[in-house]
């Protein structure tokens, strides 16, 4: 049954792969749809990553973009320096990225584990400011100007593979004792910890994981692009990361990749409204909240959706 | 000398940080969310303040009087429309899902003001009048001392306020219980409201305030403020109306000596630093109350 389930998931994958293939080899996506391939992907490693720690771990963090930052830097950072081909050269950068994220999400746990709720989100807030405001003074990686020169090889087959690396690592993360014993920790810190959880151990382990996958994303974006500026990774785009999560509902891997692809493509749909763009966004964001979480509207919900179902 | 002039700057910096604090920490008491749409009600509010004092041709004592009122008023009617549209249907949701609507109001703020504005900074008249004291080497601008005293007024106004009136009392009770508050009587939607009220008064002054020291303001000008004045209230312990008085004097000082004394590019790095070593030592904050929980 567990096999039959795996192969279907894995044809999804590659039918999804020959899909977008297809669609930009034989030039039948624009130009901006394709452009918009990698950033979808870095979007949803990035999302589903978070919701290791948002939606599995229940800790609120603001700081994901501080991880995806560090990372980003470390390894185009050792792309530009190295003369390698590219074959090899990329698996070590999106390591040396993974990993030096990887250090900073363990540093950042310290505090994680003494914190709690609102303390924790702000904690992580500053982190990422920090991270920020020095890679803005550096002047070595580019100060705020940015890092430029960065060789453009991360493509969409190279991004594909990664996002479906991450997928298959968190997932079975979660499914694996770790995941079962990071669940427990959310539902009840006490409880687990008196049937024998290590919660100081699971606790750093998620956060170091999820700080390794948003390196990652991070060293792919600066491939994908080219350039990378500290601005970038502001607290914004850490909001960016949680609405999607939180719209793609906690702890749902699945419900994280579509939150990931629809708000990443929607503000480059609205595109034509240009200044409104924003506008649209931020009211979509409030509507959808409040139609997922106010009681009222919730009952109206499934009110309409129950009478459907008896119609038919 | 220096060190003094430097000291007086900072506590007039972070005397604006308290004021906005103070809505941060009092919503959060009250209705247990963070509101991050409360930078731009300052944002908005130091546009109406420009839009008021260009329009206004009065006598010199009125031609203050008059955009001051209007800023206060619709800052205040800001807030509690928020709170009335975005916040008060989530009541009993997850708090995850309110901070998001709070960042969506967020966002429609901004992008209003974008739409509106323009991308441009937008130049704001001082309403304070001009004058400066010097005393011996240190010299205080009208803005420092009006901040200062504005300052020190509104928290001794506040602080009775919250102790020694009734609806206070019912602030305080909702605070703490909301459901007990309720089987006593206290209406708790209209204390929310209130709380909502008097946090967006206080950005309004803060606004007020702000501006006419930086002249300028554009649709993110609320942005950074916002964040340093929640650090601020963090700091201090959020939900203690003390905690974000001291939490943002605190702020708003340490800001200040190492723009001076260390690296202006490094100030914020720095002010988050001590923030995140003050919770690793003391994890609700300097004047938080310490919750115990139970089995």
């Amino acid at each position: 049954m567990k096999n039959k389930k795996n192969i279907i998931y894995a044809a999804i994958a590659i039918i999804i792969y020959l899909l977008i293939f297809a669609l930009v080899e034989t030039g039948t996506a624009s130009r901006q749809l394709q452009n918009l391939i990698v950033p979808v992907l870095v979007n949803i490693m990035l999302a589903v990553s978070l919701n290791l720690i948002v939606g599995f771990l229940g800790e609120l963090t603001l700081g994901h973009a501080g991880f995806m930052s560090v990372g980003a830097y470390a390894g185009c950072l050792f792309t530009i320096s190295c003369d390698l081909p590219a074959v090899i050269e990329l698996p070590i950068a999106f390591i040396i990225g993974g990993l030096t994220a990887a250090v900073f999400g363990f540093i950042i746990g310290i505090p994680a584990l003494r914190l709690k709720g609102d303390y924790l989100a702000i904690v992580t807030l500053g982190f990422g400011e920090i991270i920020r405001s020095i890679l803005n003074s550096m002047d070595i990686v580019g100060g705020s100007g940015g890092l430029k020169g960065i060789e453009k090889s991360g493509n969409y087959t190279v991004a594909y593979v990664l996002t479906i690396i991450t997928l298959i690592v968190i997932s079975n993360v979660i499914r694996s004792c770790h995941g079962r014993s990071i669940k427990a920790i959310r539902d009840n810190v006490i409880a687990a910890e008196s049937v024998g959880v290590n919660v100081v151990y699971y606790k750093m382990f998620a956060f170091v994981l999820s700080a390794f996958f948003a390196g990652v994303a991070g060293v792919l974006y600066g491939q994908n692009l080219g350039i990378i500026k500290p601005a970038t990774f502001d607290f914004n785009k850490s909001i960016e990361i949680l609405v999607m999560v939180v719209l793609g509902g906690m702890g749902n891997i699945k419900g994280s990749i579509i939150a990931a692809i629809i708000l990443t493509l929607l503000p480059e749909l609205l595109r034509d409204l240009a200044d409104y763009r924003m506008l649209f966004y931020a009211l979509a964001l409030i509507v959808m909240m409040l139609f997922s979480s106010n009681p009222t509207l919730v009952e109206f919900r499934q009110r309409l959706f129950a009478k459907k179902e008896g119609g038919k | 000398m220096d060190f003094i002039q430097q000291f007086i700057n900072g506590l007039s910096l972070g005397s604006i940080y308290a004021l906005i604090a103070l809505g941060y920490t009092m919503v959060y008491g009250i209705a247990k969310m963070l509101n991050f749409a409360h930078g731009d009600v300052i944002m908005v509010g130091a546009y109406v303040l420009s839009l008021a004092a260009v329009k206004a041709g009065l006598s010199p004592v009125m031609s203050i009087i008059f955009p001051v009122v209007i800023c206060m008023l619709s800052c205040t009617v800001l807030g509690v429309t928020i709170e009335k549209i975005a916040y008060r249907p989530l009541r009993n949701a997850s708090p995850l899902a309110v901070l998001i609507t709070a960042i969506g109001v967020s966002y429609f703020l901004q992008s209003v003001a974008l739409l509106i504005f323009g991308s441009n900074q937008r130049k704001v008249e001082s309403v304070i009048p001009e004058f400066s004291l010097s005393l011996g080497e240190i010299h205080l601008s009208g803005e420092a001392i009006t901040t200062l005293g504005v300052t020190v007024l509104i928290m001794i106004c506040l602080a009775l306020f919250i102790n020694f009136t009734r609806v206070g009392k019912a602030m305080r009770a909702v605070s703490e219980d909301k459901g007990a508050a309720q089987l006593m009587g206290v209406n708790v939607n209209t204390t929310i409201s209130l709380t909502f009220a008097i946090g967006s008064f206080l950005a309004a002054i803060a606004s007020i305030l702000f501006v006419s020291s930086y002249g300028f303001v554009g649709p993110y000008s609320g942005a950074m403020p916002g964040i340093k004045a929640f650090v601020a209230a963090v700091l201090g312990g959020i939900g203690s109306i003390p905690g974000a008085m001291l939490g943002g004097i605190i702020l708003g000082i340490i800001e200040s000596m190492s723009k001076a004394y260390i690296s202006t590019e490094l100030a914020d790095a720095i002010v988050f630093s001590v923030l995140i070593i003050v919770l690793l030592v003391k994890p609700t904050g300097i004047l938080g109350r310490k919750r115990i929980t139970k089995v």
